[in-house]
């Protein structure tokens, strides 16, 4: 053995090690992939061997070729096994090796549960840590289902090392296993208020990340995020709450009020840059939420601008991006205020970051006006001539585009300079945008109908100058600008001056370079432009022109007919039949040019880009309906190529060509407009659809100034559009002093009385556009729907964890605690219970999902009131499910008196968010709702049975100073509310009924009166009813705490050791609308069972509960008792000792409760298989006993899974109508049940080591059902 | 949240990677060379946080080491300018100097790492929490 591990060392002595590692594969520069895979061959070698320190040495190689690339999936199994080794030296090369490795897919994962939950468990802390960090990589939902309530335990363990770690893991988790989120939240709540900051900021970080996908989900949280952010120091967690405010204040707009002050005072505060930027953010984001109807916060906007600049006027280049990032954010709604700041963001345009620039030209898109718009796009016009990099000069040319483009051409007024800008675009080498530009020239060229004239003019230069385009490079972007020069010369035919020359420019051979769709449209308009030329010449007397134009078309259009592309190939084939044609007409002396022209009459109007998709579909048309009976294969298969034909004719919609006579032709054209007349989605032209674009009050007067076009236009490639600027100047300033002649007039003629109008800067309207531009709107069908549908990725994970958290938890949601159930009839039952319960906790929430809309409506009084109703109507809904059941119970409403009301719905929560909200001053009056509230618990409860919170009748006055009318109404309800009070009063007992049903849908069960409803229930309703442990221990009008039923939830092993311990949970539930701190629980000790307490701390000590109350919050809370003897029952006397503390005083009040322990509770489902049950019975150390139950009416499965439930057994056997049941103290003692029925009779053997326990079980088992 | 945290020499070879949302393997060697050639390429007056497809860089060059983090929008650039500043500061302290020992102790580092960013999110920043668990591990090791 010794000289195993010598030799073991030895050989370890000659491995590599990861140092060497790295040396050998700097050392091997030239080979690496040789050298690499020699070392791969020597890791398979060491992981063959035993030694795990070996082992671990090779992982942790591998870790290291992983990172280069290298697959080392084939390993996984290793890295299993270095992961198990008891030493954390090498279980962390193990974790490290997984986590960089391990992927959902990777199948060993399945091996891991086990070892991971060993080392979450382990005394070591670093142990846990490292299971921690390793598993946020590769949780699996599996892992994740599996383990979530092992690390949900790990959340409030005793070292903050591990509790930070865990609450964090908590997310990946919730995203792999959603299920766990509500079962964990309240605890993940709770450390948000974790005495150690580094577990704080983690809960903060967790529940930040979730609230920015769901944010509706945790706005009541909000309060408690306030406090947070007034009171942490710590830089990290407030940048994280500010940035979750910023997602939250969308969602409600009051929230946003409140946050502005102390925003504002941290942005005057700070010295962190960090901070401060997420504060401006927030600012911003409140100022957006309030920008509707809210009174102007401009203070705040200029502080945010102000701190800005400061961030952009700094010489970091860092602050600066950030500075204009955030600016961007106030463009948006605040335009003006960013738009003083227009010297500081041209400079930015300077600077020598691109990432900077780009983010400058974001912002100028919001800062032209009509004013500026020339002297930016010039700015930008040199930008582009000096840019280097492509993509920087492709950005400058969308940015440009878009900035003329943006809102209908808003800011231009002149739209000569428009196009000749775009025509200097043109000039860029190997841009991307060619097709942009295109799009531009034909939009502002078909829509303003007087800059057709001057268009035209440019684009005939264009194509003469074709070459200049295409020139160099074969694929070049930019030549797509030639698609859209070809078409408006053709369409626009009429405004060109030498429509010959421009004819010949296009159908010059080297065209026939160009791409496919550019050369048809070459051809068609070539079509187009030989109407045009032949209109002209016949006009004049020598015929021969005209036909030496047809011989010039019949000349060069073979060159397109043997054109590869079909489309051109086409066209130019009509074409050119239809031209042979007229030649041959033309020959005989007949006129044609009219006819010819005809072909291409009608104006084409622009259509809105989803015109098409916005028209709905008309009621009884069924489009997947045939018309006509289905055509015969054959036939169909002929039709085929020519629909793909004319699918690209539509592109133009231009009709076809085809080789008629013309009065085929012209018989034709009257049938299609007919057909338009009279089809609703032909887009005519109608003077509606037009708008003008003439604003500005008095420009009829304004003469328009001509400008002289015969400069530059023979000049291509030469910057012209600098002129218009300066024309534009010029211009403007005649305007002005225009304006200021006829202003002197005015005053002349007025005598003393001063001029209103001061005619120093201009303003907006002042800029009066150079030409009278009509621009076309785009048309859209007259029925569009407005819908814009975009819908939200389905894929996103974060969707499922959309889940209401305020709804109370069904019992069905617990996570799955380790245990093992071994009877398949158990298991049946167990999915039965899940399947019922969702149903019912969805009904629910689909009611408070109604609630809570209501909530938001204004009219808080209606709301209420319709609340109330609606709530009525849904318990007498809930009574006639309960049908038989009314009259039993009624002996049970006195023993209840004190069972007060279901816990606060969200309604409350959402009427405490409300309060919080309205942050005025508590008015008198408050006292008095106060006492009511104090002296009449029954009363309070009926309201709340009633669907009215007592925190709403207590909120009601306390709406804001600046609602007066509101408070008004709200103080009369509060009038009507204690009157109708005094009404339910009498109605008592009907309502406890109802109130019951409530109570029994939450909380059921576990106490005795409880469950006799859920044995009425069950008489009706055939699937189980949810069952829970959880009972009502005591409550008052401040606070309700409940019982969970001791040892479920405690932990098995410790108890195991121990023998001894009994863990207590509680939850603590604040019902009023005042906090409550310093809560002290505190029980009366017997001799058997006593509290554990701190050491050091006396036997009468209290505990202090470790948590704080908000209102409508509830907590859980768990003690820990000893209990020597349990095989008696017994009960403890206990207080809760808290104060309630208002907004302006405290008071203490305590609560007194008896805990009760019942045997049950000592016991713990334990498995056992039927040989050891077996055995077991067969020993003889078993002391027997019996019970007979009388009148069970109940399914057997459903009985069996009741004592499981409430009794802590588990069923080892079951045959029929007979089942064998273990269960196990936690002192070790057997107990044994056979359990037979037979005609509403349930008789019960039982067996166990300790005879006086067995009869408290069984006494207890017979009490549950004795109930029913 | 942090997507991944990369440190590369001049040469653009990675020395250490930390994917905190899966990415494959495969993808991984081109997403690194190409988001190492977006940082590299900058110049010292340009800004330290770039635009990458969906989401942002913020890097730090310290002598021929180039640290970068992934970020989604949803982080505090500035914040995370810092981190990355504080874990130097901790390697620094931890390794005397930081260049040529992160090589051959990328598994320290990793340790190191991990008790700063978990799952994305920043866990600690204070530099002797940070280190405990290291320290506790060489006190393992000697002993």
């Amino acid at each position: 053995m010794a000289l195993k591990i010598v030799k073991g060392s030895i050989d370890r002595m000659f491995d590599k090690n990861l140092q060497d590692l790295v040396r050998g594969i700097r050392n091997h520069k030239e080979d690496e992939a040789k050298y690499i895979s020699t070392c791969i061959d020597e890791i398979k070698q060491e992981l063959k061997q035993d030694n795990i320190a070996v082992k671990a040495n090779a992982v942790c190689k591998l870790t290291y070729l992983q990172m280069l690339g290298y697959d080392v999936s084939w390993a996984a199994f290793n890295i299993v096994e270095v992961m198990s080794s008891s030493k954390f030296t090498y279980k962390r090369i193990g974790y490290l090796a997984a986590s960089q490795c391990f992927h959902e897919s990777t199948d060993v994962i399945m091996l891991t549960t086990n070892q991971i939950r060993k080392d979450l468990s382990s005394p070591n802390q670093y142990d846990t840590g490292v299971a921690l960090t390793g598993l946020s990589c590769f949780v699996t939902p599996d892992l994740a289902r599996d383990l979530a309530n092992d690390i949900m335990t790990l959340m409030s363990h005793t070292k903050p090392y591990i509790r930070k770690k865990a609450v964090l893991i908590m997310y990946k988790v919730f995203l792999k296993y959603p299920e766990s989120l509500r079962p964990a939240f309240p605890r993940l709540k709770e450390k948000l208020e974790d005495p150690d900051p580094g577990v704080q900021s983690a809960a903060v970080n967790v529940i930040c990340e979730l609230a920015r996908r769901n944010p509706k989900n945790y706005l009541s949280l909000a309060p408690l995020f306030f406090k947070l952010m007034t009171s942490s120091t710590n830089n990290w967690v407030l940048i994280k709450i500010i940035k979750l405010f910023g997602a939250l204040t969308p969602l409600e707009p009051r929230l946003g009020k409140k946050l502005i002050e102390p925003l504002t005072n941290l942005i005057h505060s700070t010295s962190a840059m960090s901070l401060l930027y997420e504060c401006v953010n927030t600012v911003i984001a409140v100022l957006i939420s309030l920008s509707s109807g809210m009174p102007n916060h401009s203070a705040s906007i200029q502080l945010c601008v102000q701190k800005l600049r400061i961030l952009i006027e700094d010489s970091d280049q860092n602050l600066k991006y950030l500075g204009l990032l955030a600016m961007s954010k106030i463009l948006k709604t605040h335009p003006k205020s960013v738009q003083s700041h227009k010297d500081l963001i041209l400079q930015c345009l300077d600077d020598k970051d691109e990432s900077i620039r780009l983010r400058a030209l974001d912002l100028l898109y919001g800062m032209v006006s009509k004013k500026n718009l020339m002297e930016i796009v010039k700015k930008l016009m040199l930008h582009v001539d000096k840019a280097e990099g492509t993509t920087y000069r492709d950005e400058l040319l969308t940015k440009i585009i878009d900035i003329c483009s943006q809102s209908n051409y808003q800011y231009i007024t002149n739209f000569e300079w428009y196009i000749s800008i775009l025509v200097e675009l043109t000039r860029l080498e190997g841009t991307r945008h060619g097709h942009l530009i295109a799009s531009q020239m034909l939009d502002v060229a078909i829509r303003v109908k007087a800059i057709r004239e001057f268009a035209v003019a440019q684009m005939a230069t264009l194509l003469d100058n074709a070459h200049l385009l295409t020139g160099n490079t074969q694929r070049n972007g930019i030549c797509e600008v030639l698609y859209a020069a070809a078409w408006i010369c053709g369409e626009f035919s009429e405004h060109l001056e030498n429509p010959m020359q421009t004819l010949e420019a296009m159908l010059r051979p080297k065209v026939a370079t160009l791409p496919g769709h550019i050369q048809a449209v070459y051809v068609q308009n070539a079509a187009k432009l030989f109407a045009t030329v032949l209109r002209s010449q016949e006009g004049n007397t020598d015929r021969t022109a005209a036909q030496e134009t047809s011989q010039l078309m019949i000349d060069r259009l073979p060159l397109f007919v043997q054109s590869a592309n079909l489309e051109v190939q086409e066209r130019a084939s009509c074409i050119l039949q239809l031209v042979k044609y007229i030649q041959k007409l033309q020959q005989k002396d007949v006129e044609v040019a009219e006819e010819v022209n005809a072909l291409f009459a009608g104006e084409l109007n622009p259509v809105a880009p989803k015109a098409q998709k916005k028209v709905p579909v008309p009621e009884g048309l069924d489009l997947d309906a045939w018309i006509n009976e289905p055509p015969s294969e054959s036939e169909s298969e002929d039709e085929k190529p020519r629909t793909m034909f004319t699918r690209e004719e539509t592109k133009h919609s231009r009709p076809r060509h085809t080789e008629v006579d013309e009065k085929e032709l012209a018989k034709r054209r009257e049938v299609r407009k007919q057909e338009q007349a009279s089809n609703p989605f032909y887009i005519k032209s109608s003077p509606s659809s037009q708008k003008v674009y003439q604003e500005a009050p008095g420009v009829d007067h304004i003469p328009v100034v001509q400008i002289d076009l015969s400069v530059p236009l023979k000049v291509p490639g030469l910057p012209m559009s600098d002129q218009y600027v300066k024309l534009e100047e010029e211009r403007r300033q005649k305007d002005r002093a225009d304006k200021k002649k006829k202003e002197k007039k005015k005053r002349k003629e007025k005598g003393g009385r001063r001029g209103k109008r001061d005619s120093g800067p201009e303003s907006e309207e002042d800029i009066t556009p150079a030409h009278m531009v009509d621009i076309v709107t785009e048309e859209m069908p007259e029925n569009a729907l407005p819908s814009d549908d975009d819908d939200k990725d389905p894929n996103d994970p974060h969707k499922a964890l959309d889940i209401d958290l305020d709804r109370p938890l069904a019992d069905s949601e617990k996570l799955p605690v380790r245990s093992h159930r071994s009877s398949e009839a158990l298991k049946t039952m167990a999915e039965e219970v899940e399947v019922v319960a969702p149903q019912e906790a969805k009904k629910k929430g689909g009611k408070e999902k109604k609630e809570k809309k209501k909530d938001k409506e204004k009219d808080r009084k209606k709301s209420k009131e319709e609340k109330k109703k609606k709530k009525h109507k849904h318990d007498e809904g809930e009574e006639d499910l309960m049908g038989g059941q009314t009259e039993e119970p009624m002996v049970q409403s006195e023993t209840t008196n004190d069972v007060v009301a279901p816990p606060p719905t969200t309604t409350a929560e959402v009427s405490d968010l409300d309060f919080w909200l309205s942050n005025a001053p508590v008015p008198s009056n408050s006292q008095e709702v106060a006492v009511t509230a104090v002296t009449a618990p029954a009363a309070a409860a009926a309201a709340a049975a009633a669907g009215v919170p007592p925190a709403a009748s207590g909120s009601a006055p306390d709406s804001e100073p600046d609602e007066p009318k509101d408070a008004e109404v709200d103080e009369s309800k509060s009038s009507k509310h204690k009157k109708k009070k005094q009404k339910k009063e009498k109605e008592e007992k009907d309502k406890k009924k109802k109130k019951k049903h409530h109570h029994h849908r939450h909380h059921s069960d576990g106490a005795g009166e409880e469950s006799v409803q859920n044995g009425t229930v069950e008489e009706e309703e055939e699937p189980l009813p949810p069952m829970s442990n959880y009972c009502l221990l005591a409550e008052n009008s401040y606070i309700k705490m409940m019982m969970e039923d001791a040892d479920t939830v405690c932990d098995i092993q410790g108890n195991l050791q121990d023998g001894s311990q009994v863990v207590v949970s509680l939850i603590f539930e604040n019902k009023c609308d005042s906090f409550l701190k310093a809560m002290e629980f505190n029980v009366l000790d017997s001799l058997n069972s006593r509290l554990q307490r701190p050491d050091g701390a006396g036997p009468h000590d209290g505990l202090t509960v470790p948590f704080q109350l908000p209102p409508g919050v509830s907590n859980e809370a768990r003690f820990v008792f000893t209990v020597k003897s349990i095989v008696m029952p017994q009960k403890l006397k206990g207080t809760l000792a808290f104060i309630v503390k208002n907004e302006d005083s405290s008071t203490h009040e305590k609560l007194d409760f008896k805990l009760h322990f019942t045997c049950t509770s000592y016991l713990i489902t334990t498995p056992c298989y039927s040989d050891a049950f077996a055995k077991l019975l067969e020993s003889g150390d078993l002391k027997a006993s019996s019970v007979k139950l009388e009148g069970v009416v109940m399914p057997f499965p459903h009985l069996l899974a009741r004592i499981c439930f409430h009794h802590h057994f588990s069923v080892v056997e079951r045959i029929d109508s007979c089942a064998s049941m273990y269960s196990r103290s936690i002192q070790g003692h057997h107990v044994c049940l056979l359990v037979k029925t037979a005609d509403q009779t349930v008789s019960i053997d039982a067996k166990c080591d300790e005879p006086s326990l067995l009869s408290n079980v069984l006494d207890e088992i017979k009490l549950t059902f004795s109930q029913c | 949240m942090i997507k991944f945290v990369l440190m590369v020499n001049r040469q653009g070879q990675t020395r250490l990677s930390r994917y905190y949302q899966p990415v494959e393997l495969g993808k991984r060697a081109a997403l690194e060379a190409d988001v190492v050639r977006g940082c590299l390429y900058r110049k010292k007056e340009e800004c330290s946080f770039v635009e990458y497809k969906d989401f942002k860089l913020v890097y730090r060059h310290y002598a021929s080491l180039y640290i970068v983090v992934g970020i989604t929008e949803s982080e505090n650039e500035l914040s995370v300018y810092e981190l990355v500043h504080n874990f130097v500061e901790v390697l620094d302290k931890y390794f005397s100097r930081v260049v040529s020992p992160i090589m051959f102790n990328m598994d320290k580092v990793h340790i190191i790492l991990d008790e700063m960013i978990q799952n994305g999110h920043v866990v600690e920043t204070n530099h002797s929490r940070i280190l405990a668990p290291l320290s506790a591990l060489d006190t393992l090791a000697h002993s």
